[in-house]
């Protein structure tokens, strides 16, 4: 047993509210900062599209006015103001890429949980791992200013969409788009250091004994994030600096005037954007092999297997990007290419959802909350997968392509997928985090108005999709009413539970059940983040564990 | 604190470093733009001398850090560690501009009229000239960083690794100088411009960079320099001359790769 873990309580804390939160070294704060920051973050990013939903309840343009924007629809004049819809949808994505979800998935969970799962006492690099932290703070306040700050069309904002497209996003006019280049540079570089920080914790960190194939998967998955980082931001960050060289100092590279190409940005934007999806999908892996794993009290199916798959897919997340330009006009090889190496990633995403479903198999399930969020995350997931297999065929490509179906398809793989696994894991790992239980009953709700609300919302855009609506359009003939109307009550019931869950939070910090036992769920969590006291001290692992303490007999 | 660590990873005291480095970071974008606008240069200017003050500061305590101790071999480990990585991702961020050299170098958009990767009526710059001369003081640069490892780490011979640390620097300034000279002979005297074609683009952006990297890595022998002639490095700890080594290498190979595809194979 951990040194720590015996005498964590022996000693207060003496550190002061501004050095403890402002000027950390401490892998556990800086990860409950990431959580709170993006959780914020989050809400912004969601209230964009509650508006957009709200707009989109019926046809023609009743909030979105050149007049003004309203929260009310009225009988005055509305001049549909598409520019406020484009900033957005560009905001909406911009944040939720790269501003949400990694910071929780590979910044909280991440710096919170990697370096206690292999015994380490912090993460390899204290101060740089402050150093991402700020920067991405630094880089949300730059996205938040762009949102803000002048852009085109005379309007605040740019309404460019998030991936940042030339020409469009060369000519859109103002500081905005700029401030959002700058912005994803900075998270760039905040993800990168980051990355730099848990390969190396991973790689040089570990517990005595404990080999690279005794790691726990979610640690595995954030060291294969972390290698997905590295080497995709990196050709990002090149991409909208050229971007950057042709707003501002007449620069060609994507302008034909000059001899430039826009589908070479197009290109190097999806070699990043591809692992990027991966990036964003992967820690949500390994949160919940743990969280199925404990409330089917089994070890989890085929360790092994299930780690080489982490690799497979993040290999081949780079071999894939063009199938988000079916229609660029690339030729027929390398169409059928793009099309074959993107169907090839569905086996190692088989193996994990097969060895999931065989992890519960015969198991002695509990629907406590976390494993409701692992559930709902398995069943849409899979949902996501499938309709990308759709995606992934050239040919049915060209009648989707930029409908509604493609956006029903990476929700339900983000939204539906990677929020609900960042769910998982908020409420796996609260009492551990906090020493509090949530109420059960509270968390239960959540799951249920959200799973409802969710598939309510992106369920019928499947149908609007296949039905020939475009995506990115502040309005719709009539034809498509009935299953807008019915998506956009989706997305009130989601943000009814968004706000709801807020309350949870608040409600168990400030009066939850104390949490006493360092493993409040049962032997089938046996991470070394349960030996630990919750909340554990603030310096953990002082003794490094011993091999007995993580290498339970039953686990693999 | 009650228990003392019984381990040997660093574990660090709070620092406000990381917090001022990204304001000043945030002032310095925030106020490129503004300059990009014609608002003012000011806040980008202040933005930078705090970044700058943040690295010499920072800097300097993982310096005094080592120097205390506190870079136990597994923690020296880390550090090469976070630096090879550090130069992946370099290389990976290299490999944007190459993209776009070779694609534009490759398959120039041939359905406008004339497109070639080099208009004619550019000025072609003879690889052999200037450019070979360069190439060869960056490679005999990377040799004197060799000899100055090899000194140290083999003979442990202080005076030849401030002399091989020494050279290499001269020889990296000579690069630069002689890079600039190029930039301003081919700008003020054949017409070249920065920016208006994609030949221009790759050209200034991906030689551009590299000897930004070029400078870098000569600050970072720099620094090296003074830590050798104040006697930090042994034969056993020199991390920080073997990440500035391998940095220069990196940038060395950069070179090669830009001297053979973009001005042998590109222009030739």
């Amino acid at each position: 047993m951990a040194d720590a873990a015996i005498h964590g309580h022996d000693h207060e804390d003496q550190r002061g509210f501004f050095t403890r939160w402002f000027m950390s070294t401490n892998h556990k704060d800086i990860g409950i900062l990431y959580l709170i920051v993006s959780a914020l973050v989050g809400f912004i990013s969601v209230a964009f599209t509650i508006y957009m939903r709200l707009e989109l309840m019926n046809p023609g343009v009743q909030y979105m006015c050149l007049e003004g924007a309203r929260m009310f629809a009225s009988d005055a004049v509305c001049t549909p103001n598409g520019h406020l819809w484009n900033v957005l949808i560009t905001g909406h994505g911009i944040l939720m890429m790269f501003f949400v979800v990694i910071p929780a998935l590979f910044g909280g969970f991440g710096n919170y949980f990697m370096p206690l799962q292999i015994g380490a006492p912090d993460m390899a690099f204290p101060r740089m791992n402050n150093l991402s932290f700020w920067l991405y703070v630094a880089g949300t306040t730059l996205a938040v200013a762009s949102v803000l700050s002048p852009g085109g069309n005379d309007q605040l904002g740019s309404g460019v969409g998030w991936v940042l497209y030339p020409p469009l996003s060369v000519n859109e006019g103002g500081m905005s788009m700029d401030l959002a280049i700058f912005a994803v540079h900075v998270s760039g570089a905040s993800s990168i250091l980051g990355a730099i920080n848990m390969i190396t914790t991973f790689l040089n960190m570990r517990a005595p004994g404990m080999t690279l194939f005794k790691v726990p998967l979610f640690s595995w998955s954030i060291f294969v994030t972390s290698w997905l980082i590295l080497l995709s931001l990196p050709v990002l960050a090149g991409a909208i600096t050229m971007l950057l060289m042709d707003r501002n100092f007449g620069f060609t590279f994507f302008d034909p005037a000059g001899g430039g190409d826009p589908v070479l940005y197009q290109h190097i934007l999806w070699f990043f954007g591809h692992p990027e999806v991966y990036i964003i999908i992967l820690p949500g892996f390994g949160i919940i092999s743990h969280v199925i794993a404990t409330f089917s009290r089994k070890p989890v199916f085929g360790y092994l297997p299930m780690v080489w798959a982490i690799i497979a897919i993040g290999a081949l997340g780079f071999v894939v990007w063009a199938h988000h330009m079916y229609t660029v006009g690339m030729s027929l090889n390398q169409q059928a290419y793009f099309m074959l190496a993107t169907m090839v990633i569905a086996v190692p995403t088989g193996v994990k959802v097969f060895s999931w479903i065989a992890t519960m198999w015969g198991g002695s399930i509990e629907f406590k909350t976390p494993m409701l969020w692992a559930f709902g995350f398995l069943f849409l997931f899979t949902v996501g997968g499938v309709t990308g297999i759709v995606l992934s065929q050239a040919a049915v490509d060209r009648y989707y392509h930029d409908t509604y179906y493609v956006v029903a398809h990476f929700h339900y793989v983000m939204s539906l997928g990677a929020v609900f696994a960042i769910f998982a894991g908020v409420y796996f790992y609260l009492p551990k985090m906090t020493g509090r239980m949530y109420p059960e009953w509270a968390g239960k709700l959540h799951f249920w108005a959200m799973f409802i609300g969710s598939n309510l919302t992106f369920f019928p855009q499947h149908f609007l999709g296949r039905q020939g609506m475009p995506r990115r359009y502040i309005d719709y003939p009539e034809a498509f009413a009935t299953w807008n109307w019915w998506s956009s009550m989706g997305a009130f019931l989601s943000f009814a539970s968004f706000l709801f869950f807020f309350g949870v939070i608040l409600y168990t910090l400030r009066a939850g059940a104390k949490v006493t036992e360092n493993n409040p769920w049962n032997e089938y969590a046996d991470t070394l983040e349960w030996t630990l006291p919750s909340p554990p001290p603030e310096h953990t692992f002082e003794q490094l564990p011993k091999r007995e303490d993580w290498d339970k007999g039953h686990a693999h | 604190m009650a228990h003392a660590k019984n381990h040997d990873y660093h574990i660090l005291s709070p620092s406000i470093w990381p917090l001022l480095g990204s304001v000043g970071g945030f002032a310095m974008l925030f106020g490129a733009v503004l300059w990009m606008h014609d608002i003012t240069p000011f806040v980008f200017w202040i933005g930078l001398l705090a970044v700058l003050y943040v690295m010499f500061g920072w800097w300097s305590e993982v310096v005094a850090e080592s120097r205390i101790g506190d870079h136990t071999p597994v923690v020296r480990i880390g550090l090469k560690y976070g630096f090879i990585l550090f130069i992946m991702s370099e290389v990976m961020f290299f490999a944007a501009w190459f993209w776009s050299f070779f694609k534009h170098a490759l398959y120039p958009m041939n359905e406008y009229a004339g497109s070639t990767y080099v208009p004619p009526e550019f000025y072609q710059v003879n690889a052999f000239e200037l450019p070979l001369i360069n190439t060869l003081l960056l490679l005999l640069s990377g040799c004197a960083v060799t000899w100055a490892h090899h000194a140290l780490v083999h003979e442990n011979n202080r005076k030849d690794l401030i002399n091989g640390l020494a050279l290499s620097i001269v020889l990296g300034i000579a690069f630069t100088a002689l890079q600039a000279y190029e930039y301003y002979h081919l700008l003020h005297d054949k017409d070249w411009m920065f920016g208006g074609d994609k030949f221009f683009s790759n050209f200034f952006m991906a030689t551009g960079f590299h000897g930004f990297h070029v400078i870098i890595g000569t600050i970072f022998l720099g620094v090296c320099l003074l830590r050798a002639m104040s006697g930090h490095f042994t034969q056993e700890r020199h991390v920080g001359f073997e990440a500035a080594a391998w940095y220069w290498h990196f940038v060395d190979v950069v070179w090669l790769f830009l001297f053979f595809a973009v001005y042998i194979w590109g222009i030739g």
